[in-house]
Protein backbone atom coordinates (compact mmCIF):
# COMPACT_ATOMS: atom_id res chain seq x y z
CA UNK A 1 0.00 0.00 0.00
CA UNK A 2 3.00 2.38 -0.08
CA UNK A 3 3.45 2.33 -3.71
CA UNK A 4 1.93 6.12 -3.70
CA UNK A 5 4.33 8.63 -4.61
CA UNK A 6 2.75 11.74 -4.98
CA UNK A 7 4.71 14.90 -6.11
CA UNK A 8 2.93 18.01 -4.98
CA UNK A 9 1.73 20.01 -8.37
CA UNK A 10 0.68 23.88 -8.51
CA UNK A 11 -1.52 23.29 -11.40
CA UNK A 12 -3.60 20.20 -9.49
CA UNK A 13 -3.71 22.03 -6.68
CA UNK A 14 -5.61 25.05 -8.86
CA UNK A 15 -7.92 22.12 -10.37
CA UNK A 16 -8.87 20.89 -6.51
CA UNK A 17 -9.21 24.52 -5.22
CA UNK A 18 -11.83 25.19 -8.39
CA UNK A 19 -13.20 21.77 -7.52
CA UNK A 20 -13.74 22.81 -4.07
CA UNK A 21 -15.08 26.23 -4.97
CA UNK A 22 -12.27 28.00 -3.12
CA UNK A 23 -11.27 31.19 -4.12
CA UNK A 24 -8.01 31.87 -2.58
CA UNK A 25 -5.70 33.37 -4.91
CA UNK A 26 -2.73 31.67 -3.78
CA UNK A 27 -4.00 28.85 -5.23
CA UNK A 28 -4.53 30.50 -8.75
CA UNK A 29 -0.92 32.55 -8.95
CA UNK A 30 1.74 31.85 -10.81
CA UNK A 31 4.01 31.62 -8.60
CA UNK A 32 5.07 28.48 -5.97
CA UNK A 33 6.23 29.73 -3.03
CA UNK A 34 4.75 29.90 0.31
CA UNK A 35 1.40 27.92 -1.66
CA UNK A 36 0.38 25.23 1.22
CA UNK A 37 -2.53 23.31 -0.21
CA UNK A 38 -6.10 23.15 1.16
CA UNK A 39 -6.69 20.87 4.04
CA UNK A 40 -8.34 18.19 2.39
CA UNK A 41 -6.02 17.97 -0.56
CA UNK A 42 -3.85 15.19 0.33
CA UNK A 43 -6.67 13.08 -0.30
CA UNK A 44 -5.97 13.32 -4.51
CA UNK A 45 -2.95 11.19 -3.54
CA UNK A 46 -5.60 8.60 -4.60
CA UNK A 47 -4.25 9.88 -8.24
CA UNK A 48 -0.92 8.24 -7.36
CA UNK A 49 -1.96 5.10 -6.62
CA UNK A 50 -1.66 2.61 -9.45
CA UNK A 51 -4.04 0.41 -7.86
CA UNK A 52 -6.49 2.61 -6.62
CA UNK A 53 -9.90 0.96 -6.92
CA UNK A 54 -12.22 3.79 -7.19
CA UNK A 55 -10.65 4.70 -11.21
CA UNK A 56 -11.12 2.65 -14.16
CA UNK A 57 -7.94 1.16 -15.25
CA UNK A 58 -6.26 1.57 -18.73
CA UNK A 59 -7.46 -1.90 -20.50
CA UNK A 60 -9.48 -2.80 -17.77
CA UNK A 61 -12.82 -4.05 -18.30
CA UNK A 62 -13.90 -4.96 -14.82
CA UNK A 63 -15.01 -1.01 -14.17
CA UNK A 64 -18.55 -1.64 -11.56
CA UNK A 65 -19.96 1.70 -13.24
CA UNK A 66 -22.55 1.37 -16.20
CA UNK A 67 -21.98 0.98 -19.52
CA UNK A 68 -24.59 -0.59 -21.75
CA UNK A 69 -25.08 -2.12 -18.86
CA UNK A 70 -26.16 -0.76 -14.86
CA UNK A 71 -22.47 -1.92 -13.85
CA UNK A 72 -19.83 -3.15 -16.01
CA UNK A 73 -19.21 -5.54 -13.30
CA UNK A 74 -18.82 -9.19 -14.12
CA UNK A 75 -21.19 -11.10 -12.16
CA UNK A 76 -19.97 -12.95 -9.19
CA UNK A 77 -23.37 -14.92 -9.48
CA UNK A 78 -23.83 -14.31 -5.87
CA UNK A 79 -23.64 -11.79 -2.75
CA UNK A 80 -24.73 -8.24 -3.55
CA UNK A 81 -24.51 -7.57 -7.01
CA UNK A 82 -28.54 -7.04 -7.43
CA UNK A 83 -30.77 -4.01 -6.40
CA UNK A 84 -29.87 -2.22 -3.19
CA UNK A 85 -26.32 -3.52 -3.31
CA UNK A 86 -24.35 -3.26 -0.15
CA UNK A 87 -22.09 -0.04 -1.07
CA UNK A 88 -19.36 1.32 0.57
CA UNK A 89 -20.07 4.92 2.32
CA UNK A 90 -17.40 7.19 3.84
CA UNK A 91 -18.55 7.74 7.47
CA UNK A 92 -15.53 9.66 8.73
CA UNK A 93 -12.14 11.72 8.06
CA UNK A 94 -9.93 13.13 10.63
CA UNK A 95 -6.52 15.04 9.74
CA UNK A 96 -3.79 15.76 11.85
CA UNK A 97 -1.20 17.97 10.43
CA UNK A 98 2.47 17.72 11.41
CA UNK A 99 3.51 20.49 8.80
CA UNK A 100 2.59 22.54 6.41
CA UNK A 101 1.67 20.49 2.68
CA UNK A 102 3.91 22.52 0.23
CA UNK A 103 4.35 22.79 -3.66
CA UNK A 104 7.38 20.61 -4.62
CA UNK A 105 7.27 18.19 -1.42
CA UNK A 106 7.15 14.89 -2.78
CA UNK A 107 4.99 12.40 -0.44
CA UNK A 108 4.91 8.98 0.12
CA UNK A 109 1.76 6.75 2.32
CA UNK A 110 1.67 3.92 4.13
CA UNK A 111 -1.64 2.60 5.29
CA UNK A 112 -2.16 1.03 8.45
CA UNK A 113 -5.39 -1.11 9.44
CA UNK A 114 -7.38 0.45 12.25
CA UNK A 115 -10.42 -1.31 14.02
CA UNK A 116 -13.51 -2.24 13.09
CA UNK A 117 -16.95 -1.98 14.61
CA UNK A 118 -20.97 -2.62 14.01
CA UNK A 119 -23.93 -0.95 15.26
CA UNK A 120 -27.62 -1.04 14.10
CA UNK A 121 -29.34 1.53 12.04
CA UNK A 122 -32.81 2.72 11.59
CA UNK A 123 -31.98 4.36 7.91
CA UNK A 124 -29.59 1.71 6.73
CA UNK A 125 -29.64 -1.47 8.14
CA UNK A 126 -26.55 -3.21 9.76
CA UNK A 127 -23.49 -1.20 9.81
CA UNK A 128 -20.02 -2.28 9.15
CA UNK A 129 -17.75 0.47 10.08
CA UNK A 130 -13.83 -0.12 9.50
CA UNK A 131 -11.27 2.52 9.88
CA UNK A 132 -7.71 2.72 8.16
CA UNK A 133 -4.45 5.12 9.27
CA UNK A 134 -2.66 6.92 6.22
CA UNK A 135 1.21 8.44 7.53
CA UNK A 136 2.01 10.73 4.44
CA UNK A 137 5.42 11.85 4.83
CA UNK A 138 7.83 13.83 2.94
CA UNK A 139 11.03 13.69 0.70
CA UNK A 140 12.61 13.61 3.80
CA UNK A 141 10.76 11.22 5.89
CA UNK A 142 9.67 13.94 7.96
CA UNK A 143 5.80 13.35 8.95
CA UNK A 144 3.40 15.87 7.37
CA UNK A 145 -0.44 14.51 7.77
CA UNK A 146 -1.95 11.62 9.28
CA UNK A 147 -5.30 11.04 8.12
CA UNK A 148 -8.14 8.68 10.01
CA UNK A 149 -10.77 7.07 7.26
CA UNK A 150 -13.91 5.51 8.94
CA UNK A 151 -15.75 3.83 5.88
CA UNK A 152 -18.87 2.16 6.13
CA UNK A 153 -20.90 -0.78 4.27
CA UNK A 154 -24.21 -0.43 5.01
CA UNK A 155 -26.80 -3.31 4.73
CA UNK A 156 -29.12 -1.25 2.80
CA UNK A 157 -29.18 2.16 0.76
CA UNK A 158 -29.23 4.78 3.70
CA UNK A 159 -33.20 6.33 3.56
CA UNK A 160 -33.18 9.81 2.68
CA UNK B 1 -3.95 34.14 11.24
CA UNK B 2 -6.55 34.54 14.44
CA UNK B 3 -5.44 37.36 17.02
CA UNK B 4 -5.44 36.15 20.35
CA UNK B 5 -6.46 39.68 21.63
CA UNK B 6 -9.48 39.62 18.85
CA UNK B 7 -11.23 35.93 19.39
CA UNK B 8 -13.35 34.81 22.30
CA UNK B 9 -14.90 31.55 23.00
CA UNK B 10 -18.32 31.84 21.56
CA UNK B 11 -17.16 33.80 18.37
CA UNK B 12 -18.36 32.24 15.19
CA UNK B 13 -17.56 32.37 11.47
CA UNK B 14 -20.56 31.28 8.81
CA UNK B 15 -20.41 30.95 4.61
CA UNK B 16 -22.18 29.95 2.26
CA UNK B 17 -19.91 27.01 0.60
CA UNK B 18 -22.40 26.54 -1.97
CA UNK B 19 -25.49 27.40 -3.99
CA UNK B 20 -27.37 25.14 -5.54
CA UNK B 21 -24.77 22.11 -5.95
CA UNK B 22 -24.20 21.57 -9.82
CA UNK B 23 -23.53 17.84 -10.75
CA UNK B 24 -20.77 19.05 -12.59
CA UNK B 25 -18.98 20.19 -9.61
CA UNK B 26 -19.31 16.60 -8.11
CA UNK B 27 -17.29 15.69 -11.49
CA UNK B 28 -14.97 18.69 -11.35
CA UNK B 29 -14.00 17.34 -7.44
CA UNK B 30 -14.32 13.03 -8.80
CA UNK B 31 -11.33 14.37 -11.39
CA UNK B 32 -8.97 16.24 -9.37
CA UNK B 33 -9.22 14.07 -6.13
CA UNK B 34 -9.11 10.81 -8.21
CA UNK B 35 -12.56 9.03 -6.68
CA UNK B 36 -14.40 8.51 -9.75
CA UNK B 37 -16.96 6.37 -7.73
CA UNK B 38 -20.16 5.82 -9.76
CA UNK B 39 -22.20 7.12 -6.73
CA UNK B 40 -21.11 10.39 -7.91
CA UNK B 41 -21.21 10.93 -11.10
CA UNK B 42 -23.13 7.54 -12.85
CA UNK B 43 -27.11 7.98 -12.63
CA UNK B 44 -27.79 4.83 -14.03
CA UNK B 45 -25.70 2.63 -11.68
CA UNK B 46 -26.76 4.46 -8.78
CA UNK B 47 -30.64 4.22 -9.37
CA UNK B 48 -30.45 0.55 -10.72
CA UNK B 49 -27.54 -0.74 -8.77
CA UNK B 50 -27.20 1.04 -5.38
CA UNK B 51 -30.30 2.09 -4.99
CA UNK B 52 -30.19 5.84 -4.30
CA UNK B 53 -32.16 8.25 -6.11
CA UNK B 54 -29.47 9.74 -7.97
CA UNK B 55 -25.85 10.29 -7.99
CA UNK B 56 -24.95 12.30 -4.35
CA UNK B 57 -21.67 14.46 -3.79
CA UNK B 58 -18.90 12.51 -2.23
CA UNK B 59 -18.29 13.56 1.66
CA UNK B 60 -14.83 14.78 0.63
CA UNK B 61 -16.32 17.46 -1.54
CA UNK B 62 -18.26 18.56 1.76
CA UNK B 63 -15.50 18.26 3.68
CA UNK B 64 -13.25 20.28 1.09
CA UNK B 65 -15.99 23.29 0.87
CA UNK B 66 -16.08 23.11 4.83
CA UNK B 67 -12.42 23.19 4.56
CA UNK B 68 -12.35 26.65 2.52
CA UNK B 69 -14.68 27.79 4.89
CA UNK B 70 -12.04 27.14 7.69
CA UNK B 71 -9.07 28.53 6.40
CA UNK B 72 -11.02 31.35 5.36
CA UNK B 73 -11.68 31.86 9.27
CA UNK B 74 -8.48 30.69 10.66
CA UNK B 75 -5.84 31.48 7.88
CA UNK B 76 -3.22 29.20 5.79
CA UNK B 77 -1.12 26.76 7.35
CA UNK B 78 -2.26 27.17 10.96
CA UNK B 79 -4.86 24.40 11.55
CA UNK B 80 -3.08 21.25 13.72
CA UNK B 81 -6.38 19.37 13.18
CA UNK B 82 -9.10 19.10 11.38
CA UNK B 83 -12.04 16.00 10.90
CA UNK B 84 -15.71 15.58 10.40
CA UNK B 85 -18.42 12.94 10.12
CA UNK B 86 -20.51 12.80 7.59
CA UNK B 87 -23.95 12.98 8.89
CA UNK B 88 -26.14 13.13 6.02
CA UNK B 89 -25.76 12.83 2.20
CA UNK B 90 -25.29 15.58 -0.17
CA UNK B 91 -27.09 16.02 -3.11
CA UNK B 92 -27.26 18.33 -6.66
CA UNK B 93 -29.42 21.18 -5.89
CA UNK B 94 -28.16 21.94 -2.08
CA UNK B 95 -27.08 24.75 -0.84
CA UNK B 96 -25.11 24.43 2.18
CA UNK B 97 -23.82 26.97 4.97
CA UNK B 98 -21.01 26.04 7.19
CA UNK B 99 -20.02 27.54 11.08
CA UNK B 100 -17.16 27.36 12.96
CA UNK B 101 -17.76 28.28 16.69
CA UNK B 102 -14.39 28.82 18.73
CA UNK B 103 -15.23 26.64 22.00
CA UNK B 104 -12.08 26.92 23.74
CA UNK B 105 -8.94 29.25 23.83
CA UNK B 106 -5.64 26.96 25.09
CA UNK B 107 -1.79 27.21 25.79
CA UNK B 108 0.24 24.08 24.69
CA UNK B 109 3.55 23.60 24.40
CA UNK B 110 4.29 27.05 23.72
CA UNK B 111 1.29 27.90 21.34
CA UNK B 112 -2.33 29.39 21.42
CA UNK B 113 -4.03 27.23 19.53
CA UNK B 114 -8.31 27.95 19.11
CA UNK B 115 -10.74 24.71 19.70
CA UNK B 116 -13.09 25.17 16.74
CA UNK B 117 -16.73 23.09 16.63
CA UNK B 118 -17.87 22.74 13.21
CA UNK B 119 -21.41 22.33 11.35
CA UNK B 120 -22.61 22.53 8.08
CA UNK B 121 -26.37 22.66 6.93
CA UNK B 122 -28.61 22.04 3.68
CA UNK B 123 -31.39 24.61 2.98
CA UNK B 124 -33.81 22.47 5.07
CA UNK B 125 -31.60 22.95 8.32
CA UNK B 126 -30.11 19.59 8.23
CA UNK B 127 -27.02 18.82 9.18
CA UNK B 128 -24.56 17.46 7.25
CA UNK B 129 -21.20 17.84 8.54
CA UNK B 130 -20.26 17.61 12.27
CA UNK B 131 -16.88 18.29 13.29
CA UNK B 132 -13.88 20.15 14.84
CA UNK B 133 -10.82 21.91 14.23
CA UNK B 134 -7.59 22.93 16.21
CA UNK B 135 -5.86 26.08 15.04
CA UNK B 136 -2.63 28.02 16.01
CA UNK B 137 -3.62 31.41 16.95
CA UNK B 138 -1.43 34.88 16.73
Amino acid sequence: MSKIKMPVEKSHIMMFARSIGDANPKYYEEKDENVIAPPTFIQSSAQFDPDYFLRPKIGGDNWFGSGKEATGMKSSGSGSGGGGAAMGLHAEQHYEYHQPLKVGDVITAEVKPGKSWEKESKRAGKLKFSESVTEYRNQDGELIITATSVGVVTEKPVEN
Amino acid sequence: MLKKNEIKVGDTYSEKIVEDLKRTQIVQYAGASGDYNPLHSDDKFTKEIAGYPGVFAHGMLSMGMTGKMLTNFVGDGTLKKYGVRFTNQVWPGDSLESTATIIDIKEEDGETLAEIAIETKNQDGVTVITGSATAKVG
